[in-house]
């Protein structure tokens, strides 16, 4: 592994965006193109989304991020110890939302799973959630 | 996010131009739905042109919209 950064934030929406430039900046080291990086800004976004409504229920917790760069591969892991999905396979159904009435589109881990090249879920109920994706920068497509 | 209406047509466009996220979305579906209370609108563009970033809570926000 060439290079890792662990980031921890309180779950607050206004720090969604703090969350997604830090990763890319980090992400730049492996030169990604323009797309590659929205791609992994966008993931990112969803990911610790999803920790501060679901996880933590809009509550006060801390988001761990942990990212490591390979050759040619940035992995991302990004952990709540927050309520934990009891259906993994559920809400990983596009359209699926266990919150409605907040006007989600239920599409968080659908584009996960389209702009990453690998993602994996682990999740205790009431213990929390840790998502971790891959992508490969700088494939020819 | 500001708002153009054209008279003649009953256009509303709404013009965003901030990042659409979890954090910024429900404040704009507010702007976003007082303004077309404000103009009763016979047609709303949204448009887009000037966003940098949106992510699946932009989708559900516009969902809402429509």
């Amino acid at each position: 592994m060439d290079n890792e950064m662990k980031l921890e934030i309180k779950s607050k929406s206004s720090n969604e965006a703090f969350a997604r430039v830090t990763v890319a900046a980090f992400a730049s080291q492996l030169d990604p193109t323009f797309e590659e990086l929205a791609d992994i800004k966008t993931a990112v976004s969803e990911a610790v989304t999803n920790c501060i409504i679901h996880g933590y229920e809009n509550k006060d917790g801390i988001i761990h991020i942990n990212c490591k760069l390979f050759d040619k591969t940035i992995e991302i892991e990004i952990i709540d110890f927050g309520k934990g999905i009891e259906n993994v396979e559920m809400a990983r159904q596009a359209l699926y939302t266990s919150k409605p009435e907040l006007d989600r589109s239920g599409m968080g881990f659908t584009i996960m799973e389209s702009f990453m090249d690998e993602i994996k879920v682990e999740s205790i109920v009431g213990m929390g959630t840790k998502i971790v994706m891959k992508k490969n920068i700088g494939e020819v497509k | 996010m500001f708002v153009n209406y054209e008279i003649k047509s009953k256009e509303l466009e709404i013009v965003f131009e901030e990042e659409i996220d979890h954090h910024t979305c429900s404040k704009l579906a507010i702007m976003s739905d007082d303004n077309i209370k404000k103009y009763m609108p016979q047609t709303v563009l949204f448009n887009f042109e000037k966003v940098s970033f949106m992510d699946s809570s932009g989708i559900g926000m516009l969902l809402r919209q429509i």
